[in-house]
């Protein structure tokens, strides 16, 4: 396949195949299957942090006489991370609109400032949990704190995926070009990013803001 | 260096692991030094271990399946020699140690390991098929799940060989499974197989509703899919949404295995009652997985042996979607005694039984598909006919355990044991069994031979009922699950007689293996050159056996229900084909080895996460990654076949058909 253009209408696609929807006109081409089939995917993963916040529900009261959500989390710090990772997902955004114009530099730019952010994010949570650690409410300090670091940290870690995705899709964006299975990609990982903003929203209410109730 | 790895994880003083897994090792070296000797190794790798092609590894998952079927049928056979020997004054031959691996891994390997390639195995062969296109919508990432599913079933069976299997049942609840009543690896071994196994299970369900959803051939719409499409998609909504469920539960109880954290255990205010949940949150659903599938073969099998349309399609596909949604209101008849109180109970015995109607609408469906029908008794038939009679008492004893009060007296007993075997062989393994028969011939363009079909069929259908019936009896009398010794005596004859019925299904798994390797001996008796040897009504009959790895020349167009039924009437009517189509060269995707190369990786760093050996994990995890990248920088991606090379095949495929269609004409 040639760099620019779209799968020819045959093999897996079919003559004619756009956009039905209804399987009437045969199997859709792959610029829908493939967003379409991450969306399943970024489905079974709010899935996982469904039961992940369950079990945050139901172990944040078992503090075993250790520290209570008022008395560890800060709001300030915790706002400036949500800023951070909202404001990268946007700049993604941006970074979308760049590559669908081909534009080089900027794509790289804005993908660079989306990684920073994230980065910035990152190291927020890394120094929350680091200093939650070092004052003795680590994760074995009770039913509630496991609860917490997997929650908090299974996005933690999805953030991590996503910057190394990111930093691979930028490599591949300098080597190769604005293929279109590439750009599918670029689409696939802000559908990701995305997705994180709207799990941590869901965290920062439930965990930070909840949390933090007088 | 190595963890906690040493020598002494060798079982050299436990006799029966030790020489299985040395027969074993030695087999596997054998049979591939055997492959090696014949030249086979570069056909394997292309056609294959690398092979993208749904068609293949439908076959590898089902081949996996069979193997893991010996195995679970191994522990199964043991069990019950046990129960008949440990009786009164004797301990059998088994140590309760031993026998508590025993039984965790049976239902282990027969759920995650048997039951699920196989059904997976089926999705992948039939649905792009029946759906009448030429792959499913990721081609390389279904390659990539049926190696993580491999490497998952390869560090079960590791266990035997180094180390130790869990003792905790298949469900491994805690606080038994946690650090401070296991500190041994065997429960390490199970979430971590059911963990990298469990990334496949989920791919698999995005590739497949996927497909489903979004490629099918021109005309088909939602409501002339095949039923056994409709139960496929069923099945994988529930997969994606129930093994996410389980990733987190098995992670959590990971977490604090590996590194104290306090989710279930008894200190910290840990919460056992939460992994309850969320276990069966998931392992309710997985009935469903399994058993929708099965109802799907049941529906083809009973449409194409009857000669007519399977009665009330649309109350089947509303029954299925109805099913797949209510499996997720049960969970918690799976624990009536752990003190949810009475109107809670209440509200998931009702849900519980809610499920019996439409599955009873199901069961009408075939009586009445098969009731003026020009019934063709065959293996297929046999085994549709055999699971109704079995599966209905089978599906009784659960609505029994649906009632609360009727729970609190069975619960945790073999009552319970005979009633989830009644459902699982009855509706799955005899579907499965059916589906291997009926499909056979379109993956290997040869029959299976019917007699020693029949045999298998009435070994399964005697050997089930002598097994099972006796502990209802029991379960009755108070016998509990998972007892290494007997201190009744009176129990004796029926824990007999159940030890026969074990005995007359392993007969029905040799006999499998006799009727596989005569029919491959005598395959040129049996061949199918008519590509529909069983006058199907579904578009996988449309094509060769086996199918090209294009499977059609062009995308059937679709113009009703049954699709080549209606094609196959209208064929015979004005004596002649379709127009012969314009033929296009057809773009495949290309093989890779990404899969096996993560699989590789994966069962690296799952190993090394078991033994704590760090560094090879993160070598694993590196490995895995790299993999990935390598794989995401490939320029080639799909292959074309030329027009020359599709017209000449279809048109010695059309004429074919066309002397089939003669010879049908003439015999009506």
């Amino acid at each position: 396949m040639t760099a620019g253009t779209e799968a020819p209408a045959i093999g897996l696609t079919h003559r004619a195949s756009e956009d039905t929807g209804h399987g009437h006109r045969g199997p859709e081409s792959k610029s829908i299957v493939v967003p379409y089939g991450f969306w399943l995917f970024v489905l079974s993963d709010m899935v996982l942090f469904s039961a992940l916040f369950a079990s945050y529900a139901t172990l944040v009261g078992a503090t075993d006489g250790g520290p209570t959500t008022s008395q560890l989390f800060d709001r300030n710090l915790v706002a400036i991370e949500t800023i951070a990772l909202l404001v990268s997902s946007f700049v993604c955004g941006l970074a979308l609109i760049t590559a669908k114009r081909a534009n080089m530099a900027w794509t790289q730019f804005w993908l660079l400032l989306t990684g920073l952010l994230g980065l910035v994010f990152l190291s927020i949570e890394i120094y929350e949990f680091g200093t939650m650690i070092a004052e003795g409410a680590g994760p074995q300090r009770s039913a509630f704190l496991s609860a917490f670091f997997t929650l908090v940290g299974c996005h933690g870690l999805h953030v991590t995926a996503g910057l190394l995705w990111l930093g691979t899709m930028m490599a591949q964006i300098l080597a190769k070009g604005f293929r279109q299975h590439i750009i599918r990609r670029l689409l696939c990982f802000s559908i990701f990013w995305h997705a994180l903003d709207i799990i941590w929203v869901a965290i920062f209410t439930i965990v930070y803001l909840i949390g933090t109730l007088p | 260096m190595f963890g906690k790895l040493t020598w002494d994880a060798i079982p050299f003083n436990q006799p029966i692991p030790l020489i299985t897994s040395l027969v074993i090792l030695a087999a596997i070296l054998g049979i591939a030094l055997w492959v090696w000797r014949k030249g086979w190794w570069p056909y394997l790798w292309n056609e294959y271990i690398t092979s993208t092609d749904h068609k293949r590894i439908g076959v590898m998952y089902i081949v996996l399946a069979l193997l893991m079927l010996v195995r679970g049928f191994a522990d199964a056979i043991m069990m019950r020699a046990q129960q008949s020997l440990a009786i009164g004054a004797s301990q059998g031959f088994l140590p309760p140690e031993h026998y508590n691996q025993i039984f965790s891994a049976h239902g282990t390997i027969m759920i995650f390991f048997v039951a699920m390639p196989f059904v997976i195995g089926f999705m992948n062969f039939v649905v792009p098929l029946q759906l009448g296109v030429r792959d499913v919508a990721f081609p390389t990432m279904n390659n990539v799940s049926f190696w993580l599913s491999a490497s998952g079933a390869l560090l079960i069976n590791l266990s035997l060989f180094i180390g130790e299997f869990a003792r905790t049942g298949w469900l491994g609840f805690p606080p038994l499974s946690e650090k401070a009543f296991s500190p041994g690896v065997g429960v390490d071994y199970y979430l971590v197989a059911l963990q990298v196994s469990g990334v496949g299970t989920v791919l698999t369900a995005v590739n497949f509703v996927t497909t489903i959803l979004k490629t099918r051939a021109p005309g088909m719409s939602y409501m002339r899919m095949p039923i056994f499409c409709w139960t496929a998609l069923a099945s994988n909504l529930i997969m994606l949404a129930a093994f996410p469920v389980l990733t987190v539960v098995l992670a959590q109880l990971m977490l604090d295995r590996f590194l104290g954290f306090h989710f279930f255990t008894n200190d910290g205010g840990g919460n056992s009652m939460l992994y309850m949940n969320l276990i069966w949150v998931w392992g309710h659903p997985e009935v469903y997985i399994l058993v929708l599938p099965a109802f799907g073969i049941y529906s083809e099998v009973a449409a194409t042996f009857s000669g007519k349309p399977l009665f009330g399609y649309r109350s089947m596909v509303f029954a299925t979607m109805a099913i797949c949604i209510i499996s997720y209101c049960v969970w918690l008849h799976h624990f009536f005694t752990m003190g949810a109180g009475a109107n809670l109970n209440a509200v998931f015995g009702i849900a519980s039984m809610i499920i019996g109607i439409p599955t009873g609408v199901k069961i009408y469906n075939w009586l009445f598909t098969l009731y003026g029908g020009r019934v063709r008794f065959t293996v297929p038939v046999y085994y549709l006919i055999g699971f109704m009679l079995t599966f209905v008492v089978g599906g009784l004893t659960g609505v029994l355990l649906a009632i609360p009060p009727i729970d609190f007296v069975v619960h945790n007993s073999l009552f319970l044991v005979a009633h989830f075997h009644h459902v699982i062989i009855g509706g799955v393994v005899f579907a499965l069994m059916a589906g291997y028969t009926y499909w056979f011939p379109k993956a290997f363009g040869f029959t299976l031979h019917e007699g020693l079909g029949k045999a298998v069929f009435w070994c399964w259908f005697i050997g089930f009922h002598l097994a099972f019936m006796p502990l209802y009896v029991l379960g009755f009398w108070g016998a509990t699950r998972r007892m290494q010794h007997i201190s009744d005596p009176t129990w004796a004859p029926w824990l007999n007689i159940a030890f026969v019925g074990a005995v007359i299904i392993g007969l029905g798994i040799v006999l499998t293996v006799v009727q596989l390797l005569y029919s491959i001996k005598t395959r040129d008796q049996r061949r199918d050159v008519t590509g529909d040897p069983w006058d199907g009504r579904t578009l996988e009959w449309l094509t060769l056996s086996p199918p090209p790895h294009y499977n059609f020349a062009v995308l059937p167009d679709v113009h009703g229900e049954e699709a080549y039924w209606l094609r196959k009437q209208t064929a015979i009517k004005q004596d002649q084909l379709i127009e012969e189509p314009d033929y296009q060269p057809i773009e495949m995707p290309v093989n890779t080895p990404t899969g096996v190369i993560v699989a590789f990786f994966a069962s690296l760093c799952g190993f090394a996460i078991i033994w704590y050996i760090w560094w090879l994990a993160i070598l694993g995890l590196i490995g895995a990654f790299a993999a990935f990248v390598w794989y995401a920088w490939r320029d080639e991606h799909e292959h074309i076949i030329p027009v020359e090379e599709v017209r000449a095949n279809a048109r010695e495929r059309r004429r074919v058909r066309m002397e089939h269609l003669h010879s049908l004409s003439q015999s009506t």
